[in-house]
This record gives C-alpha cells, sequence and structure tokens, in this order.
C-alpha cells in the first residue's frame, strides 16, 4: 500500500458506471454460463458496485468498518454461489470481473496516473475475490458436513431376523461418531422388540483395526449390559489375518464367517433348531 | 430419605429403584439389601434399573458391589432393563459390570434365576420337574 494512497479509481468508477456495471455484469454473466438470469445478476453487481463506493476509495483494506456493508453482502453471495453448486472460480469471478472492465476503460485513456489507481483498485479487488471465497468454502464444508451426518443416519438399520434375533448390518468405516450412533440404534431395537441376541455383520466394514475393534467390543459390552449376547459375522479372511496380527482379542465374544452361522448359533441359543422336511 | 424399597417374591428379593439414585440412596440400598438377603435367606435378587436414566462412575460401581456382595451371600444377583443411554455410559466409564447378570427384564430376569437358582426346599404337591413327572 502506497504512503499517498490514490483515490483516482473512485471517480474512475463513478464517471462511467453504467458502462462499468454493464461490462463487468456481462463478464461476470459469461462466466456463470447462463446459469443465472441476467437480471440477479446485474443487482448482485450493482449492490457490490454500490458497496465498494461506500468506502470513498479512502480504504484500501476490507476489514474496515466502511464496508461492514459490503462484506455481509459477499458473505450472502458466497453462500448462495455454494448452495447452486457454482465451483470456486466461477464464484470468484464475478468479483474479479471488474478488473478487466476497469483495465479495459483505462487503455482507452491511456493515462499513467489512472494506472497507478488501477492498482490500488486492484488490492481491493482481490482482497474482496478471496474474502468471498473463504464464506464460499465455508458454506461447502456446511454442506458436506450435513451430507455426512445424513449418510451416518442412513446407514444404520437394524433388521429383526427372528423373534428374539437383530441383525446389524454394517456397510462402511467405522469412526467413533459412527459407532455412537450404531451402538445407540441396536440397543433401542433390543430394547424395542426385547430380542436377546444381536448378530454384527462386518462383512461390509472394509478394514478392521484396533480401533474398530474397540468400537465393536465396545458396543458387545453395552449390550451385554442390557440383557442380549451378540454375535458377530461376516469376517472375512483378510481381516481375520489382520485381527490376528494386530494381536486383537475379541475375548469371549463369538465370531462367525458368514451371517447364516451366525443366524443358526442364535436360534440354537434361544432354543430352536432347524429341521428339515422329511 | 428415600429408602429404595426391597420386596420378597418367594425365595428372592426384587430391588425396583424407580428415582434417579442419590449417591447416600444407593449406599442405604447397599446397606438393607446386605441385611435382607441374610435376613430372608434369599436366593435371588433381582436389581430392576429400568427408570433409571442417568447413571454416574459412582452409581455404576455401587450396582457393581452391591451385586459383589449378593453374590458373597450366596444369592444370584441379575440386573434388568437397563436403559441404552445408561449402558452406553457405564461401557464408556470402564465399568463393564463383569461377573453381573444383565436381562432385558423383570420377567426374563425371573426366568434365569428361577433356571439357575437350585432351590433346596421344594413345597409340598409340586414336584421339582414341574410336574411332568410320570
Amino acid at each position: 500500500m502506497s504512503p499517498q494512497p490514490d483515490h483516482q479509481w473512485i471517480d474512475l468508477l463513478r464517471e462511467n458506471e453504467d458502462e462499468v456495471i454493464a461490462a463487468w455484469t456481462a463478464a461476470a454473466e459469461a462466466s456463470l454460463a447462463g446459469r443465472m438470469t441476467g437480471s440477479d445478476l446485474a443487482n448482485d453487481i450493482r449492490e457490490i458496485y454500490n458497496g465498494l463506493l461506500a468506502g470513498e476509495g479512502a480504504e484500501t483494506d476490507i476489514r474496515s468498518s466502511v464496508y461492514d456493508g459490503l462484506r455481509a453482502l459477499l458473505n450472502d453471495l458466497g453462500r448462495t454461489r455454494a448452495r447452486q453448486g457454482f465451483s470456486p472460480t466461477e464464484a470468484a469471478t464475478s468479483i474479479f470481473a471488474l478488473k478487466q472492465v476497469v483495465l479495459d476503460l483505462l487503455g482507452r485513456r491511456g493515462d499513467l496516473a489512472a494506472y497507478r489507481a488501477f492498482a490500488n483498485l486492484s488490492i481491493i479487488v482481490d482482497d474482496l475475490g478471496l474474502y468471498m471465497l473463504e464464506t464460499y468454502a465455508n458454506a461447502r464444508e456446511t454442506v458436506i458436513a450435513q451430507q455426512a451426518e445424513t449418510l451416518l443416519e442412513l446407514s444404520t438399520p437394524v433388521v429383526k431376523l427372528w423373534d428374539n434375533i437383530v441383525a446389524l448390518p454394517l456397510v462402511g468405516t467405522l469412526d467413533s461418531a459412527r459407532t455412537q450412533v450404531v451402538m445407540e440404534a441396536l440397543l433401542q431395537a433390543l430394547v424395542d422388540t426385547g430380542s436377546e441376541h444381536a448378530i454384527i455383520d462386518i462383512t461390509g466394514v472394509p478394514a478392521v483395526d484396533t480401533q474398530v475393534a474397540q468400537h465393536l467390543l465396545k458396543t458387545v459390552q453395552a449390550a451385554r449390559l442390557l440383557g442380549a449376547e451378540c454375535i458377530v459375522s461376516g469376517i472375512r479372511p483378510q481381516i481375520a489375518q489382520t485381527v490376528v496380527a494386530l494381536g486383537i482379542e475379541f475375548g469371549d465374544i463369538h465370531t462367525k464367517a458368514n451371517l447364516s452361522d451366525a443366524m443358526l448359533l442364535a436360534m440354537r441359543r434361544s432354543g430352536l433348531d432347524i429341521v428339515g422336511r422329511s | 430419605m428415600e429408602r429404595i424399597p426391597i420386596l420378597r417374591i418367594g425365595e428372592m428379593l426384587l430391588v425396583s429403584i424407580q428415582v434417579d439414585l442419590q449417591d447416600h440412596t444407593a449406599l442405604m440400598l447397599q446397606d438393607d439389601l446386605s441385611n435382607r438377603i441374610v435376613e430372608t435367606g434369599a436366593k435371588g435378587v433381582l436389581i430392576d434399573i429400568s427408570a433409571l436414566e442417568i447413571v454416574d462412575s459412582f452409581i455404576g460401581r455401587m450396582i457393581s458391589t452391591t451385586a459383589a456382595v449378593s453374590r458373597v451371600l450366596d444369592a444370584e444377583t441379575v440386573v434388568v432393563g437397563m436403559q441404552p443411554a445408561v449402558a452406553i455410559t457405564l461401557v464408556e466409564l470402564g465399568l463393564t459390570l463383569s461377573g453381573v447378570r444383565t436381562a432385558l427384564d423383570v420377567d426374563r430376569g425371573l426366568r434365569m434365576l428361577r433356571d439357575s437358582v437350585e432351590f433346596p426346599v421344594v413345597e409340598r404337591g409340586v414336584t421339582p420337574d414341574d410336574g411332568r413327572a410320570d
């Protein structure tokens, strides 16, 4: 930032207001490839333009209070763009387009002082663009977090196999947050259905490390506290080898290679036998 | 001060905890229960904690010690009706109540005790194998 800030860019914008806004809107519209109507975009651009002029050109730091309105506007825009599924480049281009527009304007004037003024404007515009990107990224992260939560709920069905027997087919990686949801769902199902046997099928769990084993153990122990027994099934050969290699102890928890073996065991434990018709 | 009632059902004692346990109530219960087991010569104890929604490490340990005390006095103990949230809390606290038997509800707990406890005195008119004798 130069010791004597040059405010000429603000005059430049004022003198050519309509032309700047029209050219700016056109440039932004081209990058958004017709996914936003021209009038909406023109409104957004005019608001940014007004917010920018609110600083009277005296302030190059966009965190200063004269730009409060502008920052609020960009927060809003960044969030909307993220929700609408625009890419970061597309979102930022609507800001950066201003530079090209003003540069074109200056080129026609051929005036050196004006170029210095442009350099000052350039600093602000870059900051604005970055600021918007930041809110854009934040909004994106919120969306991702929401989706992760939805997935969490989707992936924990507890199914009833027989009177007294429920099964929990696990698909995907088990982390602490997920184990918590799974554990709650299973225990609630045990209480609701009055089942004494639960089968946790881990066929869909890609890898079992010490942490996953720990989570499984906790679930089994909690089920035991309720008065229900768990059987862990669906242990693939590689997983069995990893478990042994890692020295994981499943203790007195019954493990079975597949769900049908586990179901047979659970039925036998509740006093049932499957007999073929002769 | 509130006391937890201890009900006698035949050879068994039923402790039904219907309020959130305070520390001193829990201590008193342990005292009362051991006295009652000796008085009545009960062979089985059912502790129903289905109304218990909040546990801390102290109450968790109390449940575990109460069960251990009953076992020392030769009464088989079954903890019944634990809420999922309580079970999760106990596991997170590292209290797995090892050695304590558990059942989903009072009914199953009673059956469990009947199956495992040998009642030395059989009432007249009832054969030990439930009247199926030929």
